[in-house]
């Protein structure tokens, strides 16, 4: 029995310095043979990251430890600690980059006439830096997390669960700074190029690997409802990014590739990846973190497991049909368009039914949301998705579409979600993660969480309000006409009206900021153990596991 | 069924869910490819020049995506502002499209021979100099860099290979194409017009006999924008009405 679990061992760590090493290979032949100097640059990213882990696992491998089989009884937890922490450091990086591009749009010579730092190049380092970099490792993170506790099982792999988490954060790097060095293929969300998508679909594919071998593992018959979240989270983003990245390179040794689709084509299937980026990595996913974190931190059941059915199954029906509402009024044909509006709009329904789920979940424990500055960080996000799931149908309306489209308020509206939902919910799970990883007996500081929760409210607050404003004028002064029957304004009339509001969004994001900075201390004081300052005012819940008062189990 | 079973069986789930999260793309895309109305019959389409293409690789590169749209929706106020709205034709040939999402800048789909050459070059590399209202970052390094004459044969063909009408012809000549279109008076230049019908010849940044520079190449893509298709041969309401 030893002895299978010692050549197990062996093979694995075999196995992954072969990966390693072919990733040393595959990286130097791109150095040294390409002639374009990204491509050149990203292949000596992946030989070093080769390398890093090729050394890594022969120090474990031969090591003190080396050769002992892996004790299978515990959880795996260090690639999840690593992702943790990215998600708090990128986290605070995308904030950054995105309110530093908010006050280009109030002062463009922030643009300082440089290819590197003109806003083109900015925004999409923003939004992947936000949704990939932050949102996809509190996703890995929590996913990861909460399949091994609700399985009661280790997580499956020797080395698969790190080659994720560190093989996300090279895709990253590899995206961003391809972006900054103008490499992208322009499609929304999905700008890395073509060899940046293939390294994240082998990450991802094993990812989904590692997530079901977990599963498989159970000791539990049931898979718990935020695992059904997390499993479709990762296999309808494998679905999307697969057909809407299919593009062919022009060398196999350069950066530039061409998409297959072309016009209008490509627009649907743009929009149909691109809506349910939001649909199934900022919502399916984040769900999977509601419906852990939230019963989980108030110690109660979720409200209703009906609801829950139908929540899931309705929600990711639904939701692969709303793209078009991105195009409409467009060279898309109509059928597609009402069909896009239609569907949106019936998804109104399961994501209220989702929020409600959330919230009553707080039956009976709502003084923990005076309390305790987690729960109430968790629930303002389940009321944030609520704002925002109403506000979406409603603008998927072709009428009220016609007027908000191309505008900010989409902008705002895209934040709400954002920043109200994704971001604070994630807050919530990291908050709630930290000390149980650590193995703390608590936060370093509860109050800091009550400061960095009014900071980010009111940033959040000032930033869609500004967005509604500047975003519903702008719609309504390119439709206006004067009493001679002209259009009343230049375009560059409306562009002069949004100055006020770009610096008021800019100020509402730099409060974001510092409440993401906040959280990074408060997070860092907590990882190097420091004594909790309000010890007596936390939650038994906030403690790990294993330090919590017996009495009350 | 009872839901337990699918919960009790991963694998099963794991179908369940790609079978229903399949169902809407599959009938919103699919028809696009094979419904003859999905793009109207129009004269005039053709591929992008060498240098057209060129400078929408650049175009794409620099993110202008981000703020300008290229997509008059079929409102009035859009067509009355912008010209006639945008046709599914007009973007066939694009990979990837650029109708964008956003419109912190005008329009693009039909700024083509709004401007002159020598308005474009100011505006690109300082466009407060013209519209001093303006919000857009300058491009100066544009006039500076030397388009990447390098790859565009095989460029053109990859192109080619995702479903753009080039000819033979067209990619052996791409090199000496994208070259002649920034030089008005050469005999390479009449050979350009013949296979590249509409398409505008002239040292774009105002340097003429100088090096083909980025600057030429986004001028020459944005002066083509929304010029190609026939209006007096289009009807709207004939057999490719959608």
């Amino acid at each position: 029995m030893v002895d299978t679990a010692v050549e197990r061992r062996a093979f694995a760590d075999a196995a992954a310095a072969l990966g390693c090493g072919l990733g040393v290979a595959l990286g130097l032949v791109l150095a040294l043979k390409s002639t374009d100097p990204v491509m050149a640059f990203h292949g000596s990213l992946l030989a070093l990251a080769g390398l890093a882990g090729g050394l890594f696992i022969l120090k474990s491998s031969f090591g003190p430890d080396g050769g002992k089989p892996a004790d299978d009884e515990d959880y795996l937890d260090g690639p999840i600690k690593v992702a943790t922490i990215a998600a708090v450091v990128w986290g605070i990086a995308g904030f950054a980059i995105g309110d530093f591009i908010a006050w280009q749009m109030a002062f463009p010579a922030l643009n300082f006439d440089l290819p590197w730092t003109s806003f083109g190049r900015m925004r999409p380092l923003h939004t992947s830096a936000v949704v990939f970099a932050f949102g996809g490792n509190a996703l890995i993170a929590t996913s990861l997390y909460v399949v091994q506790r609700t399985c009661h099982a280790r997580l499956a792999g020797r080395w698969s669960p790190y080659f994720v988490v560190w093989g996300y954060q090279l895709f990253i790097v590899i995206a961003g700074t391809g972006y900054l060095l103008g490499v992208t293929q322009s499609k929304e969300y999905a700008e890395p190029e073509w060899y940046a998508d293939l390294w994240l679909t082998v990450v991802w594919v094993v990812y989904l690997l590692v997530f079901l071998g977990t599963i498989a593992r159970r000791r539990e018959p049931h898979i718990y409802v935020a695992n059904w979240f997390y499993l479709a989270f990762i296999v309808t983003i494998a679905m999307l990014h697969i057909v809407n990245n299919l593009a062919l390179p022009v060398s196999l040794t350069g950066t530039q590739s061409y998409v297959v689709f072309a016009g209008v084509q490509d627009a649907m299937t743009q929009w149909w990846y691109g809506h349910n980026a939001v649909g199934f990595f900022l919502t399916a996913g984040f769900l999977g973190i509601m419906y852990y974190f939230i019963p989980k931190r108030v110690e109660r059941p979720v409200y209703s497991y009906r609801l829950s059915i139908v929540h899931f199954w309705t929600l990711i029906f639904l939701y692969i049909w709303a793209g078009p509402h991105h195009l409409h009024y467009t060279a898309l044909p109509d059928w597609a368009q009402t069909l896009g509006m239609t569907f949106s709009v019936m998804l109104w329904m399961p994501s209220w039914g989702g929020m409600i789920n959330g919230l009553m979940t707080l039956s009976g424990a709502w003084d923990k949301l005076r309390t305790d500055p987690v729960v109430r960080l968790l629930v303002v996000s389940v009321a944030f998705y609520g704002m925002s799931t109403f506000e979406g149908p409603l603008m998927s309306i072709k009428a009220v579409n016609s007027l908000s489209h191309y505008t900010d308020w989409t902008i705002g509206h895209v934040h709400s979600g954002a920043l109200g939902w994704v971001a604070m919910v994630s807050f919530g799970a990291i908050y709630c993660l930290v000390p149980w990883l650590w193995k703390r007996r608590g936060l370093y500081s509860l109050r800091l969480v009550e400061w960095h929760f009014w900071i980010s409210t009111v940033g959040i607050l000032l930033y869609i309000t500004a967005m509604w404003v500047s975003g519903i004028l702008q719609g309504l002064m390119w439709r206006a006409y004067d009493s001679l029957g002209f259009l009343q304004y230049s375009f560059v009339e409306s562009v002069e009206a949004m100055k006020p509001f770009y610096m008021i969004r800019a100020l509402g994001g730099l409060l974001f900021v510092i409440g993401g900075l906040i959280m990074a201390y408060n997070v860092w004081r907590t990882v190097r153990g420091d004594e909790p300052v309000d010890a007596m005012e936390q939650p038994r819940i906030a403690a790990a596991p294993e330090l919590r008062p017996v009495a009350a189990e | 069924m009872k839901h337990a079973t699918l919960e009790k069986n991963s694998i099963l789930l794991l179908v369940c869910i790609l079978i229903v999260v399949s169902i809407g793309g599959i009938v919103q895309i699919a028809p696009l490819f094979w419904i003859d109305s999905t793009i109207e019959k129009v004269q005039g389409m053709r591929p992008y020049t060498p240098l057209e293409q060129a400078g929408r690789d650049i175009y794409v590169r620099e993110g202008c995506y981000t703020c300008h749209s290229q997509m008059v929706r079929t409102l009035r106020d859009e067509v009355e502002r912008y010209g006639h709205y945008s046709l599914a034709a007009e973007s066939m040939y694009d990979h990837p499209f650029q109708w964008g999402s956003k419109r912190t800048g005008p329009d693009l789909a039909r700024v083509g021979g709004k401007y002159s050459d020598q308005w474009h070059v100011e505006h690109m590399i300082d466009p407060r100099a013209v519209v001093p209202e303006s919000i857009m970052p300058g491009y100066p390094w544009l006039a500076a860099r030397t388009v990447d004459a390098a790859d565009v044969a095989e460029r053109i063909k990859t192109l080619r290979a995702v479903g753009v009408p080039y000819t033979d012809e067209m990619i052996e000549k791409a090199r000496t194409d994208l070259a002649a279109q920034a030089d008005p008076e050469s005999k390479a230049a009449r050979e350009l017009l013949q296979r590249y019908p509409k398409a505008k010849v002239a040292k774009f940044d105002g340097r003429p006999g100088g090096e083909v520079t980025e600057l030429d190449a986004v001028i020459a893509y944005l002066q083509v924008l929304g010029t190609l298709v026939d209006f007096t041969s289009f009807d709207a309401a004939g057999p490719s009405l959608r």
